[in-house]
């Protein structure tokens, strides 16, 4: 727990934060996740609800957002359930920032497959710039967090910065992606090596009808 | 282990689309085969469905191989008190090394739905809930629009694809915690609580998600169950090795020259696999150290030993490792082996859910130890001190997670002790003369 987040001060919290509602829009999207539950089971919306508020916070604080106690609060209230109920919920799950954080969120991978792959020289480029591992650069543009396995084992090294994903990077391409968002640019967002998904480097190895047209392959069953 | 195991010719490829070279969207999908006559599907009738998939071998894909058709056969049949029952289907991957069922999710999704729909109904589910891991973002974005587009077309809700079934399937986020790919920890996060484990039993197929009878499978299980049904269960299981039964996906990582996913024939050597499809190891078949051949959580086989070996679930099994998810995570002779595990070793501390002691105390204790002896600070005999505590966490724990934990690090003690010791004799200054240390 060394690397725990600082949580911010309540008493600031609660003036910045006391008000907190649903936008418009997120008010609907909220009754919709809602409705995917069983009634009597809207416990289970805590989730996605967390999420939702946390999008919000992002939206109204141009970061990546976080979750204040008053906005858990807020949920806890629609969804019926005890405040300790959400925060558990809160505290338990790595997706959700119990401080605020950067305008981009970069969570580079340092799991083995990643590692064996080069994951080093991406939080050089990352150090390289300036970038601290549980921190915020003091422009308040990135917040670098390593984290486990994102499931894109095949394209490692890779780094998820807010909701896209960077593939196939090298100390190269990661410093680019940095400079990019940096400047406004958007980089572009998949491998960063010229390859298509996961198929292999050069060409698919099965498969190569479907390259160039969307191939019925029930003829020959 | 002398099958000849025939490569997999792309007519029997299920996911033609893996790598989203086209449209995933429900008119595209249904060009290449799928949700074409759903319905006959239904009529062939709950039971037959369940016996179709027993008969075709198919294992579940999600890493422990249980008989998928056994699986859904111990739902209950008829409700006596009124119940409904669910199937979630598990696409929380997060196994170190897996990358597949985001390969389905996003170029492949109506595969998963319509087998949503066709296992729901064997099961006599009353919907479906896809539970997706947090951080696959757009995947999760694709998903939530196939399922759209599948009621759009009228294949889902009240009287599904015409069959007088009604059934739903709703799209659940996760929101990072690994320990929710365990089936119940699963049902713990879908009810909205924190994702710990519940004791066993009552088994889920008996008391799961909102205490009604579930089935938890795998994204891949599913997804490949409409294919079997169409094309029969004897197409599905002349592939493979008696009781390892199908094709598959595999995913292959580390140190191979083109790394990628890849479906093919259960049972394909490791050789030919990493040869047809990766372009072989970097730096060649000599530079190869060790595989770790199912995911993170099974033990490490060394180069000699894995060449030749079937990539099944009985192959692996028999050197001591397993099939996994067919996360295959190749390493080279440049890979600080120690290292490497002591990582994963790493990733177990952070993912305990911390409720039982002797994973959430046992996972930072092996940790700082693979750190020492990492460094070679340690002791010679902290080394079976290790070894001990391993066996001290796996089986007593309510998931498997202590397990996948201690597995690594007792292939790694089992495999590679004398390179360990190296070290440790280095650090002191006590080994036998050796060129210049690194």
């Amino acid at each position: 727990m060394a690397d725990a987040v600082h949580i911010p001060d309540e008493a600031e919290t609660r003036a910045r934060w006391g008000n907190f509602a649903w936008t418009a829009d997120n008010a609907e999207q909220a009754k919709k996740v809602i409705a995917r539950y069983p009634a009597g089971r809207q416990q289970s919306a805590v989730m996605p609800l967390l999420d939702l508020a946390q999008r919000q916070v992002g939206a109204e604080t141009q970061t990546q957002g976080w979750l204040p106690v008053p906005v858990m609060e807020y949920i806890a209230d629609q969804l019926d359930m005890p405040y300790m109920r959400v925060y558990e919920v809160a505290t338990f799950y790595t997706m959700y920032n119990l401080a605020p954080v950067g305008r981009y969120h970069v969570q580079v991978c340092g799991t083995t497959p990643c590692m064996l792959r080069g994951s080093d020289d991406v939080f050089s480029a990352c150090k390289n710039k300036g970038l601290v591992k549980g921190g915020t650069t003091p422009d308040g543009l990135f917040t670098l967090t390593e984290v486990e396995c994102l499931g894109a084992c095949a394209n490692a090294p890779m780094v998820q910065i807010n909701d896209d994903n960077f593939e196939d990077l090298t100390y190269d391409s990661m410093s680019a992606i940095l400079d990019d968002l940096a400047s406004g640019k958007q980089p572009k967002i998949g491998p960063q090596i010229e390859r298509q998904t996961s198929c292999p480097e050069g060409g698919p190895t099965t498969l190569r009808e479907m390259v160039s047209e969307n191939h019925d392959y029930r003829g020959q069953w | 282990m002398s099958d000849v195991i025939a490569p997999l010719a792309d007519k029997d490829r299920i996911f033609t689309n893996v790598y989203g070279f086209q449209d995933w969207g429900i008119d595209a999908a249904m060009k290449r085969g799928d949700w074409d006559n759903t319905k006959a599907l239904l009529e062939i009738g709950q039971d037959e469905i369940i016996e179709r998939i027993k008969a075709s071998g198919l294992r579940g894909r999600g890493g422990a191989g249980f008989p998928t058709g056994m699986k859904w056969s111990f739902m209950p049949k008829e409700s006596k008190d009124g119940r409904p029952s669910f199937l979630v289907i598990n696409a929380d991957e997060s196994e170190p090394g897996s990358c597949k069922d985001r390969e389905i999710i996003r170029h492949d999704p109506h595969k998963l739905i319509e087998g949503a729909l066709v296992a729901g109904f064997a099961m006599r589910a009353r919907a479906a809930y896809i539970y997706i891991r947090g951080e696959f973002i757009y995947e999760a974005k694709v998903l939530f629009a196939a399922v759209e587009q599948a009621y759009e077309k009228g294949f889902l809700g009240k009287n599904a694809c015409g069959s007088g079934y009604d059934f739903d399937v709703f799209v659940h986020r996760g929101a990072g915690a690994y320990i929710c790919g365990e089936e119940t920890a699963q049902i713990e996060s879908l009810e909205g609580k924190k994702g710990q484990p519940r004791l066993k039993p009552p088994f889920p197929a008996g008391a799961g998600l909102y205490g009604c009878p579930t089935t938890v499978n795998n994204v891949e299980s599913i997804a490949v169950s409409p294919t079997i049904l169409r094309r029969g269960s004897e197409w599905f299981s002349s592939f493979g090795r008696e009781g390892n039964r199908g094709t598959k996906l595999f995913q292959i990582s580390g140190h191979v020259n083109k790394p990628c996913v890849v479906e093919e024939s259960m049972g394909i050597s490791f050789k030919e696999l990493i040869d047809r499809h990766c372009g072989g190891i970097r730096g060649g078949w000599d530079n190869l150290l060790a595989v770790i051949p199912g995911g993170s959580s099974v033990p490490l086989v060394p180069a000699a030993q894995i060449m030749d070996a079937p990539m099944d679930f009985d192959g692996l099994k028999a050197l001591g490792s397993g099939l996994g998810t067919a996360a295959v995570i190749v390493m080279d002779k440049s890979t600080d082996i120690v290292r490497a595990i002591s990582r994963l070793s790493y990733f177990y501390k952070h993912e305990s859910c911390g409720q039982c002691t002797p994973c959430r105390e046992g996972t930072g204790w092996m940790w700082r130890v693979m750190e020492r002896l990492r460094s070679g600070e340690a002791d010679i005999g902290e080394i079976d001190m290790l070894q001990q505590v391993t066996k001290q966490v796996e089986g007593h724990t309510i998931c498997a997670l202590g397990d996948a934990a201690a597995w690594p690090i007792q292939g790694l003690i089992r495999h590679f002790r004398p390179e360990i010791e190296r070290r440790i004799n280095e650090n002191k200054g006590s080994a036998p003369v050796m060129e210049a240390a690194e």
